[in-house]
């Protein structure tokens, strides 16, 4: 988004990794398969929507999100039951129209809201939380390419230079023969 | 604005084929053009100007009569004993219903799968936001001392009550909040991907700023895509109960009371109908306009609004039968007081409104049997616009009818709102007109990568991968007899 940041550590830029492109939702499949079967596993895939069978293709394992759902669901649903006990029927008894100080029941409605609204901001938090965002800055970003069509029209795989199966020659071989239309190196700070 | 393409007609149906949803010989670029385009043009075009200055000085409006009656009183309001709640409550359950469609189409749709669901969901569920902050204020501010709302919250406090959680009408507070919470979320999620196109093309430093820090950073990423696609699913699984159980807790308001004409088991469903009855006529009057305006006929083809016309068919079906089965039930029931409230709602002093709501919620949307009517721009607009009138007279007649003339004839009586309630109803449509209009102005109003998901280049069509949270998942076995398929 903004524009390659001016290299100003006395180190010097580092490599962080290569950074593919390809044309394709087909040809990005079929790379992100060969970089997974080469052993690498420190790479990612880009794509401008999600693409049906890329997680597949990459080989992620199953998110445990829906764990943290459950979590708020259930935390939801306990405090909203306590809550109105405790408020009505324990801390502070007063008679309205003859009725029970708590009853099943009567409580269903805000237990329900309670267990919808906190199972939804588990999710919506965890989300944001296991994707590690907000993350203004990426390197990926560095690249004008990256920038103009990742989130348009095209599809990158990068892969990180820290990956122990990285090697300077061979990846970029990998991703040339995988189809990418071109591959940049892609510094970091 | 832009001259349209020669768009083919997607509302045809071929069997064993998908209809295209995009239509236009659009690609993923041209999607992209297409929507951001809109948000990035350096001034809106003049109607944009002229519906903003009418809605800005409608809120204004809106602003002057409330503040009006913070400083002088619930009586400036037409409302008093039989009829204590009037205008007030009849437009925050008109708006609540408003809010439904947006759910549905967001939530519900997607959970069943329906693809064209992508080219119109942002933008119901813009409305749903809106029209849910327009009802919110209602309750807000028909309590004598609106300054102490913050009661009806649970916190602990130095007079050592705490609310009522026997009432129904502090149901209403959770259901609400929780509604626009979570519609608020699901709807910022389902914006990220593309806020964070808009950033990317950003070309002034504001915008960089603004898009870039909305849209968190997102990249793109598969991994990010894999838990958000997750999220989405349960977000949208959370959203379908949640969207059910509103208005049947605002139908509780009156349910739970033991006014004739009121206490009634079958609100819930009949509130819920109703409310997505509404609420998708008033998708289909806010998107016919738009999307002619600003040349969106390619994404927002004809066939998603013959797919809305026949849903609301369906549900004012719904709401026909909940009407038939409310006056069987006064008769079947033998309650005398049951049957004078509903023969009192038809030819009582209030019939004038019964007929309104007869005519346009029953008679009105019988149009859309025919798929000219389902097709057809204006006619759509019209029966629309028909309904929407209708359903707030709806929610009139349950109320102000049933309040008027409850069970002592002594003390009935006859509501006339004021000039002050009228001001405020037309100041909440200002009030929506506005925030959508902003929305449309700063916002992506389609939701251009889940439109992209679904355009034939998403390779839709590789095979079958399932219950991965892909709603996209294809027929799995499209029967093409050109490509020799084996399967019958």
């Amino acid at each position: 988004m903004s524009e390659p940041r001016a290299v100003t550590a006395a180190a010097g830029p580092r490599r962080w990794g290569y950074l593919a492109e390809f044309d394709s939702v087909d040809a990005l499949l079929a790379a992100v398969e060969k970089v997974r079967d080469a052993g690498l596993v420190r790479f990612d895939a880009y794509a401008p929507f999600p693409v049906h069978g890329l997680d597949e293709s990459m080989g992620l394992r199953t998110s445990r999100l829906p764990l943290v759902v459950l979590g708020g669901g259930i935390a939801g649903a306990a405090a909203a039951l306590v809550m109105q006990w405790w408020m009505n029927a324990f801390d502070y008894r007063y008679i309205i129209s003859g009725k029970p100080f708590f009853g099943l029941p009567v409580a269903i409605p805000i237990t329900f809201e309670l267990t919808i609204l906190l199972a939804a901001v588990g999710g919506f938090l965890g989300l944001w939380v296991a994707n590690r965002l907000p993350e203004l800055y990426h390197p990926v970003f560095a690249s004008a390419r990256f920038r103009a069509r990742a989130t348009t029209d095209s599809f990158f795989v990068a892969v990180q230079a820290d990956d122990p199966k990285f090697d300077a020659a061979g990846t970029r071989l990998l991703l040339e023969v995988a189809g990418a239309r071109q591959v940049e190196e892609v510094e970091d700070e | 604005m832009s001259a349209q393409p020669f768009l083919p007609d997607n509302t045809v149906e071929a069997p064993g084929k998908r209809a295209p949803l995009v239509l236009g010989g659009n690609d993923f670029a041209s999607v992209t053009e297409k929507v951001c385009g809109i948000v990035e043009r350096p001034r809106p075009p003049r109607a944009w100007y002229v519906a903003f200055a009418i809605s800005s000085a409608l809120t204004a409006l809106l602003v002057a009569v409330v503040g009006y009656l913070f400083l002088a009183g619930i009586g400036v309001w037409g409302l008093n004993i039989p009829v204590g709640w009037g205008f007030d409550i009849t437009t925050f359950v008109f708006w609540v219903g408003i809010g439904h469609a947006g759910t549905l189409i967001s939530a519900i749709l997607f959970l069943f799968r329906q693809k064209w669901r992508t080219g119109i969901n942002r933008f119901a569920e813009a409305m749903t936001i809106f029209a849910v902050m327009c009802a919110g204020m209602f309750p807000a501010i028909h309590t004598g001392r609106p300054w102490f709302d913050y009661w009806l919250f649970p916190y602990p406090n130095q007079m050592y009550v705490w609310p009522n959680f026997r009432s129904p009408l502090l149901w209403d507070v959770f259901a609400v909040s929780t509604y626009f919470t979570v519609s608020l979320m699901f709807w910022y999620t389902g914006m990220i991907p593309d806020l964070a196109t808009l950033r990317d093309r950003a070309t002034t430093r504001v915008r960089k700023i603004a898009y870039g820090v909305l849209s968190l950073g997102w990249r793109g990423s598969g991994r990010h895509w894999h838990r958000y696609e997750r999220v989405y699913l349960l977000l949208a699984a959370l959203a379908t109960p949640l969207v059910l159980s509103v208005h049947s807790v605002v139908s509780f308001d009156f349910a739970v009371a033991q006014l004739p004409g009121w206490h009634s088991t079958i609100f819930p469903p009949y509130f819920v109908a109703g409310a997505i009855f509404s609420g998708f006529a008033m998708v289909i009057t806010l998107l016919v306009p738009v999307r002619a305006f600003f040349g969106l006929k390619d994404l927002v083809t004809t066939r998603h609004l013959d797919n809305m016309a026949k849903i609301t068919l369906a549900t004012g079906l719904m709401v026909a039968y909940a009407y038939g089965v409310e006056f069987f039930m006064a008769w079947y029931s033998g309650n005398p007081f049951e049957r004078f409230a509903l023969a009192n709602r038809a030819l009582g002093p209030y019939a004038w409104a019964f007929w309104i709501m007869i005519g346009c919620n029953v008679v009105a949307p019988q149009a859309f049997w025919f798929k000219k009517a389902r097709t057809t721009p204006w006619m759509l607009v019209g029966v629309s616009v028909l309904i929407n009138i209708g359903m707030w007279f709806e929610r009139f007649v349950i109320i102000v009818s049933s309040l008027s003339r409850d069970y002592l004839p002594s003390s009935w009586g006859y509501y006339k709102p004021t000039w002050v309630e009228l001001c405020t109803l037309a100041g909440s449509f200002g009030l929506f007109m506005t925030l959508f209009l902003l929305f449309l102005r700063f916002g992506p109003m389609i939701a251009m990568a889940e439109v992209k998901s679904v355009m034939p280049a998403a390779g839709l069509e590789r095979g079958p991968h399932h219950g991965h949270g892909q709603y996209w998942g294809e027929i799995p076995h499209q029967h093409d007899p050109q490509k020799g398929d084996a399967r019958p």
